[in-house]
């Protein structure tokens, strides 16, 4: 089966250019460099139609950029990224149109993703306007639809986005995704900005057009809890590499990266009474200068002189199952 | 001991639209070491409780009712002057933003000794030397170096911590925890709630932890109040709270947790919207949400508590357990 998403070896450099006068100080000496940001450094993964990938990482590791990669909507500085097995780099200007409206993009905020000045109708309306799924005539009709499927009144849809609740712009949100029938989501921290009730309401409703529109999701967040709910398999990704890659039941009960396990023992959970928090040492290193070898290494509660210098391969095990470590498993199980 | 206790606490918001009664009937009391979760959702007045203790509620808002209890003493017959000499050493608080306690422009060090002096006639070289252990107290590594950084020089974890260090230069007898760790990330959330931890049990300083993570105060508070619409509906020891909720509300929160869910199932989710502080249902304000609210529900129920102090204020209480 082709996967319908593939991304391989993506890596997205951010470089901070010199200014003039910056240029003329590094002539004249001066210890000052271009700024380099790594924030996705040769990363694969393809996703099969009907699957949901979580994507998980603490801040600054580089899931969100990894997303908007897929999502089209950032170029890559490396890598390619296929859609049902095309490069969209090779495309002609019509399958690259139907490959971007094949894969759309949900925002973690919904205050900030959703222009304040359109109506409803309008942010719905108007891309599949635009792109010919719908005429004028029925465009109304057509919004109604959409706006139902996602669980909002149509009567609201000559109102503006100020006018409804964090819940309900996140469903406006989906609502303008799903107007243009994608068949992948990438959903980029969609329920992290929601009080917990309407989180659920929304995470019920991400799992409700899994199943009646057949999408596929790369769900990115940062919480582990939400993410093992919700996805087949997990990716987890630090200082822009992936760490660890295996199917949910598996990650949960058998982490095998030390970064893994450090974040699955650090997960609140409800049914932990009067533990001691006992965190992983130290905060993500700075993406403008990781450190060298494994970038885990420095917070590592295994480290070994080879993991100063070089850097491990994200290594295929017996299950699909992908780690990214110098420790084998036996070795780990005798350090336990 | 009774460090501090709250008794039928009201802070209503005069605003232009009408008044909004953000804490409406708010009792509590906590003793010395004792860590209590209150947990609610935006607007349910979980902060401004937290604010209207530590006296710092602004206008238009104001306490119309009820008394607040401090070792003993009543914080509304207190001066200016002597709040002012309780806020910062005997209370403490930290907030959702370190920003918010950080000023942008001064040192780490100056802010610090700033306040240690502020309560307290020592030199400036003791108060320095008592911040860079409290530095160290947080688990800040080098802290003579940081002590010299500005505020934005710091992640926004490093940032807390200091936060934390800050509330407990002058051994609080009380910290108030406004969501510290709803802006972090996992690993992060897991360092400051061990240090707050830690130099609570340390010091036997009582902790209110304000937040709407269920699943952190489950770990961490011996007892939890739930909050709904400036009211705490549930409160009881956190084994009994999170294992036999009563209050239909509470019941929907934890249904509302991903993880006490089996995997890939839909979430027993609570319908409806959070409530509009302005325009609350008569009676009981969750009853609009409720699947359990009938004609009794108009008339605003009472607290009721069971023999091992588990109250809860509902006519319809519930009798489930929560899979664990």
């Amino acid at each position: 089966m082709t996967p319908i998403i593939e991304a391989r070896g993506l890596s997205k450099k951010f470089v901070k250019r010199l200014d003039l006068a910056g240029k003329i100080a590094q002539r004249l000496g001066a210890d000052i460099h271009e700024e380099i940001v790594h924030a996705v450094d040769n990363v694969s993964l393809s996703i099969n139609a009907g699957e949901v990938v979580g994507l998980v990482g603490e801040s600054g590791c580089g899931k969100s950029t990894l997303g908007r990669i897929i999502a089209g909507i950032l170029p890559q500085t490396a890598g390619t990224v296929l859609v049902d097995g095309k490069d969209t780099a090779d495309m002609n200007s019509t399958d690259r149109t139907a490959a971007a409206l094949a894969v759309q993009m949900i925002f973690q905020d919904p205050f900030a993703s959703l222009n304040p000045r359109m109506r409803v109708e309008q942010i719905i309306g108007e891309a599949p306007l635009v792109h010919g799924l719908t005429d004028r005539a029925g465009l109304s009709d057509y919004v109604d639809d959409v706006m139902m499927k996602v669980g909002l009144d149509p009567l609201l849809k000559q109102r503006y986005p100020h006018q409804f609740s964090g819940g309900q712009r996140q469903r406006i949100g989906i609502g303008r995704a799903l107007a243009v029938k994608p068949r992948f989501l990438v959903c980029d921290e969609a329920i992290a900005a929601l009080d917990v009730s309407i989180q659920a309401q929304v995470l019920n409703l991400f799992m409700d057009l899994r199943e009646q529109f057949e999408l596929t999701y790369l769900f990115i967040s940062h919480d582990l809890s939400v993410v093992e709910h919700i996805a087949d398999r997990i990716v987890i990704m630090y200082l822009g590499r992936v760490v660890e890659a295996a199917d949910t039941e598996a990650l949960f009960d058998d982490p095998q990266h030390p970064y893994t396990r450090a974040l699955l023992a650090e997960i609140p959970r409800l049914d932990q009474r009067k533990r001691d928090f006992t965190p992983i040492a130290g905060e993500i290193p700075s993406p403008l200068n990781p450190p060298s070898g494994c970038h885990f290494h420095p917070r590592c509660p295994y480290v070994m002189p080879v993991c100063k210098t070089e850097v491990p391969k994200l290594a295929a095990q017996h299950d699909l199952r992908q780690v990214s470590c110098h420790l084998d498993n036996s070795t780990r199980r005798i350090i336990d | 001991m009774t460090v501090i206790s709250v008794e039928g606490l009201k802070t209503h918001f005069l605003t232009r639209a009408g008044v909004v009664r953000a804490v409406d009937g708010v009792s509590f009391s906590l003793d010395r070491g004792e860590v209590m979760g209150l947990v609610g959702e935006s607007g349910s007045g979980k902060s401004v409780t937290g604010f209207s203790i530590i006296g710092l509620v602004d206008a238009p808002g104001k306490i119309v009712d009820g008394s607040i209890f401090f070792h003993g003493d009543d914080l509304s017959k207190l001066s200016a002057r002597q709040m002012q000499a309780l806020r910062g050493s005997r209370i403490a608080m930290i907030f959702q933003d370190p920003m918010m306690t950080l000023n942008p422009v001064l040192r780490i060090d100056t802010q610090m000794i700033e306040a240690i002096r502020a309560h307290e006639k020592v030199s400036r070289k003791e108060a320095w030397t008592r911040a860079r252990d409290g530095l160290a107290q947080v688990g800040i590594p080098s802290p003579e170096q940081r002590l010299r950084a500005y505020p934005h020089q710091l992640s926004g974890g490093m940032r807390q911590r200091v936060a934390i260090a800050i509330a407990f230069l002058n051994n609080p007898d009380l910290l108030i925890a406004d969501e510290p760790t709803t802006a972090l990330d996992v690993t992060i959330q897991a360092q400051i709630v061990h240090v707050a931890q830690k130099l609570c049990r340390e010091r036997g300083t009582a902790l209110i932890w304000i937040t709407h993570d269920l699943a952190v105060v489950a770990g961490l508070a011996d007892r939890i109040a739930v909050m709904y619409a400036g009211r705490i509906v549930e409160a009881g020891d956190t084994d009994d709270v999170i294992d036999h909720p009563r209050h239909p509300y509470t019941v929907g929160l934890l249904g509302s947790v991903p993880s006490a869910n089996q995997r890939g199932q839909r979430l027993t989710q609570i319908p409806g919207m959070t409530p509009n502080m302005l325009a609350l249902p008569e009676g009981c304000a969750f009853r609009d949400r409720c699947t359990h609210s009938d004609n009794q529900c108009s008339k605003a129920p009472q607290v009721s508590t069971d023999e091992r102090g588990h109250a809860i204020r509902c006519f319809h209480p519930q009798y489930v357990k929560t899979p664990a």
